[in-house]
């Protein structure tokens, strides 16, 4: 620590007592509970438990419908990543550069960020009602009769198109700030030696953009994988049955509905060493961050 | 500069005419390529605003329309002073109230407690520094969501599923304002402390007079992401909140929507209101105080 300002010996203890009491209390004790009941087998009625060892977790990986679901919630991730960067990567570059109504456009482009995934996902269901609504509506002009909650894929198709409506203005305003901060003779430098823009942009802005993405991938990862319960929830209208979910919806729903402690935690557990791998690696990403800016 | 280079330039000077037009063109794509994103991001949202104001028979044959109904006011009534659950205590005045103490309460406390946190770790000798960084910290790694079931046990153990403290303390159990105040206290210049403690000013006096004036731009930019976020929780409230009365308009929408599927009627009119209550106020504190969300959220980095 480089400062170190004043001796008071109690103060410090006090001021820090709040954060480390709540974080004792509803983190670790919590997270340290999910590791131990993962290795037991609870009783649905809560008459104790028995030590089962990896029961829960090779149970985990021989269940053909939680492969199933792993296997969908990757192929999820990857498309809700990809295009949620894609779309606000072209977004950002169109927004830097014009200079009539930047302002509102970068308002219109934004406001998403503040509506809740629940709420999305309603909106996603007036969308896609059957009988009425305007995507599926759409849909039927080409020939195709969209069903949701019905059709896997279809189901599938909504949650991945709200959830990239959701999440484009975060990455929008990531990727502006980072263009926005992009050196102004940089940007003539390239202007002199590149006259074609698609050149430039790849030649230049985006070599410089490469961290801001990078850690951009992180955050929509990890948005794909949690944030995006409330989307699924609603879309799949509480009721599962045999519509596509992912892998934390999955622990809610054996965790609460099906009430299999020991499964659940095992889940729970998995998702944990997947977001401590996925933090590491940040890090790292991080420390190479530093060479470029 | 190549000649080549040079060449092009001069190229390019010789026919004006030629390269404004092209260049206009590119203007005019880039326009249609804004444009387009951003209707795809209003558009639903416009769509169920206009839904608000038609009579729910209506949206049954129609969907949504390009004309304006005349229903609004019934909606709005309906919405707002009619409860929707069972227990009638559910109405959408109760939700916005609820939602506005998780919003609060939640970007309150995270800011106090993260911000004296900050405090006791970035100014002074603790024996065990290291670790309490190191405590604290390793909380960023793990999202509430992975670990709901285990923290809904240790709330219930408490007696507090159905209360505020419970809705809101385990929330906060996260350090990213902690963070985000480390990072900025460390940007503090030293000369301050040094010079506060010349004048004989204590480390509370330094704290209250000097440092917390100082991050008023900070705490403001936070206080604005953690509200949005506080407001738009969802599945910690689904799971602690069971009596209708302590619902979140967040929380709500899961009932609006059964409610509104399983009527012979459905209430579209009132599910829509309520969705759009729902996105108005964070909405509004997110392009009313763009630039320090956009500086929050930015340098937060998470």
């Amino acid at each position: 620590m480089k400062r170190a300002g004043f001796t008071t010996r109690w103060l410090p203890i006090l001021l820090l007592l709040p954060q480390l009491s709540i974080i004792v209390i509803f983190f670790y004790w919590p997270a340290g509970h999910a590791v131990q009941s993962s290795f037991f087998l609870q009783d649905p009625f809560g008459f104790g438990s028995t030590f089962v060892g990896l029961e829960n977790y090779v149970g985990l990986f021989q269940s053909s419908e939680y492969m199933r679901i792993a296997r969908f919630t990757v192929i999820f991730t990857a498309v809700v990543t990809f295009f949620s960067l894609a779309l606000a990567l072209l977004l950002a570059v169109k927004a830097d550069k014009v200079i009539r109504g930047a302002k509102s456009y970068r308002t219109l482009l934004m406001w998403v960020y503040a509506v809740a995934p629940p709420v999305a996902g309603f909106i996603g269901l007036i969308m896609f009602n059957q009988s009425w609504g305007p995507l599926t509506r759409l849909f039927g002009w080409f020939g195709y009769d969209f069903v949701l909650g019905v059709n896997y894929w279809d189901t599938a198709f909504a949650m991945m198109l709200v959830s990239v409506w959701k999440q484009v203005p975060v990455n929008f305003i990531f990727f502006l700030s980072g263009l926005q901060s992009i050196p102004k003779t940089v940007r003539e430098a390239a202007l002199i030696d590149n006259r074609s823009a698609t050149g430039r942009f790849w030649d230049v802005t985006f070599p410089l953009l490469a961290p801001t993405a990078f850690f951009l991938l992180i955050i929509n990862i990890t948005y794909a994988l949690f944030d995006t319960f409330g989307v699924v929830d609603t879309l799949v209208k509480g009721e599962p049955g045999n519509n596509p979910m992912t892998l934390v919806y999955k622990v809610y729903v054996d965790g609460f509905r099906g009430n299999d402690l020991g499964g659940s935690s095992a889940q729970s557990v998995i998702l944990m060493l997947l977001v401590l791998a996925l933090t590491v690696f940040q890090f790292r990403l991080v420390e190479r961050r530093i060479h470029y800016t | 500069m190549t000649e080549a280079n040079a060449g092009a330039m001069a190229a390019a000077a010789l026919a004006p005419a030629k390269r404004r037009r092209r260049l206009r063109g590119a203007t005019v794509l880039d326009h249609v390529i804004l444009i387009l994103g951003s209707l795809f991001m209003m558009v639903p949202l416009l769509m169920v605003l206009q839904m608000t104001t038609m009579p729910d028979i209506e949206v049954i044959k129609t969907g949504p329309t390009l004309q304006l109904g005349g229903e609004f006011g019934s909606n709005f009534q309906k919405a707002m002073f009619e409860a929707s659950g069972f227990s009638g205590e559910n109405t959408g005045v109760s939700m916005l109230v609820n939602s506005f103490i998780l919003g609060i309460g939640f970007a309150v406390g995270k800011i106090v407690i993260g911000m004296m946190a900050a405090y006791a770790i970035v100014y002074f000798r603790l024996p065990f520094a290291t670790f309490a960084f190191w405590v604290i910290f390793t909380t960023l790694l793990l999202p509430l969501e992975v670990r709901i079931l285990p923290s809904y046990e240790v709330v219930q153990r408490m007696g507090m599923l159905n209360t505020y403290q419970g809705l809101i303390i385990p929330l906060i159990a996260s350090a990213t304002a902690t963070f985000f105040f480390r990072q900025f206290f460390r940007s503090v210049p030293e000369e301050l402390v040094e010079a506060a403690r010349i004048d004989g000013a204590g480390p509370v006096k330094f704290f209250i007079d000097i440092l917390v004036p100082l991050s008023r731009t900070m705490i403001a930019a936070m206080f604005i992401i953690m509200f949005v976020y506080g407001w738009n929780q969802y599945l910690w409230p689904t799971m602690i909140t069971t009596e209708e009365g302590m619902f979140t308009l967040v929380r709500g929408i899961k009932q609006i929507t059964q409610v509104m599927e399983g009527n012979r009627i459905p209430e579209y009119g009132r599910a829509n209101l309520l969705a759009i209550i729902a996105i108005i106020p964070p909405v509004f504190v997110v392009i009313f105080f763009q630039s320090w969300f956009v500086k929050g959220l930015t340098e937060s980095d998470k």
